[in-house]
C-alpha cells in the first residue's frame, strides 16, 4: 500500500538524480555489521580482531581514516570504524570479503603505481593518501600527477575502485549508526553532525520555529479557489 | 497476540479468510469481526510488535526486516511491453503484520471532490485509461471521518481553502510545526500561496495503550515503538483480536485461491513458515495484499475455469498501474532547524491540487509538503548538494554543516492510468518458494513528467522566497521503483472494463472482494493511504450487508 517507506530513502530518492536503483544496489553492501560490532564499539578495550589481520586492519583504518579524517571533530578513527566493519565481514555476505580480500592488495598497487617508492597505503603521509584515493574519484582516468612527472601508468583496477566505494559506504555507516547497535563509538558521529543522543525531543527544535506565534489562519477577505 | 484470539482450523469454513494485514486488510479483519463473522487474516510476513521495533538503519534499509526482501522475492523490471524485463528491485511493501502501515510517513490527505469525477470534467486524454470513479466523495466521506476518529489522525479542519467539506473536525489537533514547516508556511503565505497543518495519522495526543509522539525522528521506514503512529498494527489489527473472533495468522504466504467447479472461491492455499502449505476454507475471500501481491495472487490462481487468471476476464488484472509522480527540492538554511527531531511533515499546500490543463499544458495537479525524513545514515548518502565529493575533509565539513540546516519540498502528484504499465508474472525468474517473480512494466506519461518538473519549479520558488542559502533538484524521470501501488484491480460497473464493482466484488467470482491499493481508479495527488483506509472501512460496511442479506453464500 502506500507510501512512504523508504519512500524518501529508497522510493524517494526515485524522483531525483539519485534513482531508488542506486540506492538499493548500494545498500546490501552495508549489511549487517551492526550486531557483532556492538560490543566492540562500546568496549573500553580494542576488541578483538574477527576477520582483518592486524596488518589488513591498520590499512583500512588508515583508508577511512581519510574518508572521514579527524580534524578539531573526531573521525572514522575515533568512531571505532575499522573494528564496526571487521565485524560486519563475519556477518556479512562472503560477497563483501571477497571485495576486501581482493581490493585491498589492489588498492596497495595503485599506491605502487603513484607513489613508486611505497608499498604501503598506511606508510603514506596524508596528504599523499589522498593523492592515492583521489585517483578513484574518476573511473580509469589517468591522473595527471603520474602523467606529468613520468610515474609508472595508472592502470585502471576495478576491483581497487569497488572495494573503495564498499569501504567508503561501511565508513559512513560506521561513523553515523544508532551508537547502541555498533559502531560511532560513543556517539563520536553524532557529535560531528550535531545530533543529539536522545530519542524523546520536544518543540521548539530549531531556530525557526522557535519563536512560532501559533496557527493564524489568513485574514478573512481571502481568496478562496 | 491476545488470548482472546481463536485458533481456527484450516477445514473449519470461516466466514471470511483476508489475505494481508496492511492499511486495507487490517480496517476489514476489525470491521468484518465486529460485525459479528469469523474471520482469519493471512500474513505472509511476521508478526512484530512495538518491542521489535528499533532505530537500526543497517537493520531496517539494508537487511529488509520490516519490508520484502529482494533476495527472496526478486523482481525484475522493464519500460515497455516488448522488452524482456531485467532482474532488479522493483518495488518496495511492509512485509510483516500492518503491512506498509508499520513503515509508511504517515501524511493523511483525503482526495478532494474532484479526483473521483475528473474524467468528467475535463475530457477523455487520448491513449489513458483515464475514468471517473463509480462512486464520489460524498460517498467516502464518512468512511473518511471514521478513518480519523478509530484509526487516530491529527490535523486541522477548515485550515486550507481547498478541502474537501468533512462532517466532523479531526480528533486531535495538529503535531507542532517544525522549523521546516515555519519556512514553509511564511515564503508559501508570501507568494500569496495557502500551508496549512499537515494531517498526519500520528497521534499528538495519547489514546489507551497508544503514546502521542515522542518525535524521536525515526519514523519513515522505521516502526514506531510507542505506537503514535497509527499503523494498523497499532489499531485495527489489536481491535480486530480483542474481538475473539479473528485469528491473525502470520508467516503464511498465500500462493493460490482456489475455486470449486461452479466458479467459487473454496479458501486460501498458503505456505507456512516451514514451506508447509494448507487450504484455509471460507465462505469469502478478501483479498488485500496491496496493489502489486493482489493482481499476482489472481493471476498465479489461473486454472482451467479461468485460464487468465481468477476474476480476469476483463484481462486488467494488473494492469493500470499507477505510481504517483513527483520527487523532492532540497535546500539549505542559514541556521539550524534540527529537523531530524520529529515526524516527517508539518505543514502541506494544496494550490496546485487542481491545474488547468488550457493554462499548463499538460494534465495533473498535485500536493508539495514540507519535510525532512533522513535519518544520519540516509543523509551522508542522499542529502547532500550533489557537487559535494563523497569523502574526505569536505564531505566531513559538509556532514556536520548541513545535517541540521537542511529541509525539502516533496512534490506528491497524479499519474495517468495506461493499459501497459503493469504488474505481471514473469515468465522466467522465481522466488524463493518456486513462484513466479512480479515483474513491473512502466513509463511515466509525458504528462506526468511535466508536472513533477512544473511542481519543481514552484517549490524552487518557494525556497527562493524563503531565502534559502543553496536549492537544488534533479529532472523528474521515468520511474523505476515502485511504492505507491495503485490502479491495477481497477473499480467500475463495467465487467469490460473494471476487474471489481463499486462493493468490491470481482465482476467474476461472486464471494471474492478485492480491497486494497488495486482498487483505485485514479491515482490521486500522491498520498492514497487514506483514500485506501477510508474504503477498506465503506467495503466492509457494504460485504456486510451482502453478507446478511445472503447474497454471498447463496
Amino acid at each position: 500500500m502506500t507510501s512512504e517507506f523508504s519512500r524518501r530513502t529508497f522510493l524517494l530518492r526515485a524522483g531525483t538524480g539519485l534513482s531508488a536503483a542506486w540506492v538499493s544496489a548500494n545498500w546490501p553492501a552495508l549489511l549487517s555489521a551492526a550486531k557483532h560490532a556492538h560490543h566492540a564499539a562500546q568496549a573500553a578495550q580494542p576488541p578483538k580482531l574477527e576477520f582483518f589481520t592486524a596488518e589488513q586492519a591498520i590499512e583500512i583504518d588508515a583508508i577511512s581514516a581519510r574518508i572521514i579524517p579527524t580534524d578539531d571533530m573526531p573521525g572514522a578513527r575515533e568512531a571505532g570504524v575499522v573494528y564496526f566493519i571487521d565485524r560486519g565481514l563475519t556477518t556479512f555476505s562472503a560477497d563483501d570479503q571477497k571485495t576486501y580480500r581482493g581490493g585491498l592488495p589492489e588498492l596497495q598497487s595503485r599506491v605502487g603505481e603513484v607513489f613508486p617508492n611505497a608499498t604501503k597505503f598506511s606508510a603514506l603521509t596524508p596528504e599523499q593518501q589522498d593523492e592515492v584515493l583521489h585517483t578513484f574519484d574518476e573511473l580509469a582516468k589517468p591522473s595527471q600527477t603520474a602523467a606529468n612527472s613520468g610515474q609508472r601508468a595508472i592502470r585502471p583496477r576495478p576491483g581497487a575502485q569497488n572495494f573503495f566505494e564498499t569501504l567508503r559506504q561501511h565508513t559512513i555507516a560506521g561513523f553515523l549508526i544508532d551508537p547502541d547497535y555498533g559502531g560511532n563509538h560513543d556517539g563520536v558521529g553524532w557529535k560531528v553532525i550535531g545530533r543529539e543522543r536522545e530519542h524523546i525531543f520536544q518543540a521548539p527544535f530549531g531556530y525557526y520555529d522557535k519563536d512560532y506565534p501559533g496557527w493564524q489562519p489568513v485574514a478573512k477577505e481571502a481568496d478562496k479557489k | 497476540m491476545t488470548a482472546d484470539q481463536p485458533h481456527y482450523r484450516t477445514s473449519d469454513e470461516v466466514d471470511f479468510v483476508i489475505i494481508g494485514s496492511g492499511a486495507a486488510g487490517g480496517i476489514l479483519a476489525k470491521e468484518l469481526s465486529t460485525n459479528g463473522f469469523r474471520v482469519v487474516v493471512l500474513e505472509q510476513g511476521p508478526h512484530l510488535t512495538e518491542a521489535d521495533f528499533t532505530h537500526n538503519e543497517i537493520e531496517i534499509l539494508a537487511q529488509d526486516k520490516l519490508t520484502n526482501h529482494p533476495k527472496l522475492q526478486p523482481n525484475t523490471f522493464r519500460k515497455t511491453l516488448d522488452e524482456k524485463a531485467k532482474p532488479q528491485r522493483a518495488l518496495v511493501y511492509g512485509r510483516c503484520v500492518g503491512g506498509t502501515s508499520v513503515h509508511f510517513t504517515a501524511n493523511f490527505w483525503r482526495f478532494h471532490e474532484i479526483d473521483f469525477i475528473e474524467r468528467s470534467k475535463i475530457g477523455p486524454i487520448a491513449g489513458t485509461g483515464f475514468t471517473d470513479w463509480p462512486i464520489n466523495y460524498s460517498e467516502l466521506e464518512p468512511y473518511y471521518t471514521k478513518v480519523e476518529w478509530e484509526i487516530g489522525v491529527s490535523g486541522l479542519a477548515g485550515a486550507s481553502p481547498f478541502d474537501p467539506p468533512r462532517s466532523k473536525p479531526y480528533p486531535m489537533p495538529p503535531l507542532p510545526v517544525k522549523s521546516s514547516g515555519v519556512i514553509f508556511e511564511r515564503a508559501a503565505r508570501k507568494l500569496g500561496w495557502h500551508p496549512f497543518p499537515a494531517p498526519m495519522a500520528i497521534l499528538s495526543q495519547p489514546r489507551p495503550g497508544r503514546s502521542a509522539c515522542i518525535n524521536c525522528g525515526f519514523c519513515l521506514s522505521f516502526g514506531c515503538e510507542v505506537g503514535a503512529k497509527s499503523s494498523s498494527l497499532a489499531t485495527a489489527i489489536r481491535m480486530a483480536e480483542r474481538t475473539g473472533r479473528c485469528e491473525i495468522r502470520p508467516n503464511s504466504y498465500v500462493h493460490r485461491i482456489e475455486t470449486d467447479a461452479s466458479g467459487r472461491a473454496v479458501g486460501a492455499a498458503y505456505f507456512d513458515e516451514k514451506r508447509n502449505t494448507h487450504l484455509q476454507k471460507a465462505k469469502a475471500v478478501v483479498v488485500c495484499a496491496n496493489g502489486a501481491e493482489t493482481p499476482r495472487l489472481l493471476l498465479l490462481s489461473a486454472n482451467k475455469q479461468f485460464p487468465n487468471g481468477l476474476a480476469n476476464s476483463s484481462g486488467l488484472v494488473g494492469k493500470y498501474l499507477m505510481l504517483n509522480s513527483g520527487g523532492v527540492v532540497t535546500a539549505q538554511f542559514e541556521h539550524p532547524l534540527n529537523d531530524y527531531k520529529g515526524f516527517a511533515v508539518s505543514r502541506v499546500l494544496h494550490d496546485f491540487y487542481e491545474l488547468d490543463p488550457q493554462k499548463v499544458g499538460f494534465y495533473g495537479g498535485g500536493g508539495l509538503d514540507a519535510r525532512f525524513d533522513f535519518t544520519p545514515i540516509s543523509f551522508a548518502f542522499g542529502g547532500l548538494p550533489p557537487e559535494t565529493p563523497h569523502w574526505g575533509k569536505d564531505f566531513k565539513a559538509a556532514l556536520a554543516h548541513d545535517f541540521n540546516r537542511t529541509m525539502e519540498i516533496f512534490c506528491h502528484g497524479t499519474s495517468l492510468p495506461l493499459e501497459n504499465n503493469s504488474f505481471s508474472l514473469d515468465p522466467d525468474l522465481k522466488d524463493a518458494w518456486g513462484l513466479p517473480a512480479l515483474r513491473l512494466t512502466y513509463k511515466d506519461h509525458p504528462d506526468d513528467l511535466k508536472l513533477g518538473n512544473w511542481m519543481f519549479a514552484r517549490a524552487h520558488e518557494l525556497f527562493e522566497a524563503a531565502g534559502a542559502q543553496k536549492k537544488w533538484s534533479f529532472p523528474a524521470r521515468e520511474q523505476q521503483f515502485a511504492v505507491h501501488l495503485l490502479g491495477t484491480c481497477r473499480m467500475g460497473n463495467d465487467p469490460k472494463s473494471s476487474v471489481i464493482n463499486p462493493d468490491h466484488r470481482t465482476h467474476d467470482v461472486k464471494n471474492l472482494f478485492l480491497c486494497d491499493g488495486s482498487s483505485l481508479v485514479t491515482s490521486g495527488r500522491g498520498q492514497p493511504t487514506m483514500t485506501i483506509e477510508a474504503l477498506a472501512f465503506r467495503a466492509a460496511d457494504r460485504i456486510t450487508a451482502l453478507a446478511k442479506r445472503g447474497e454471498i453464500s447463496a
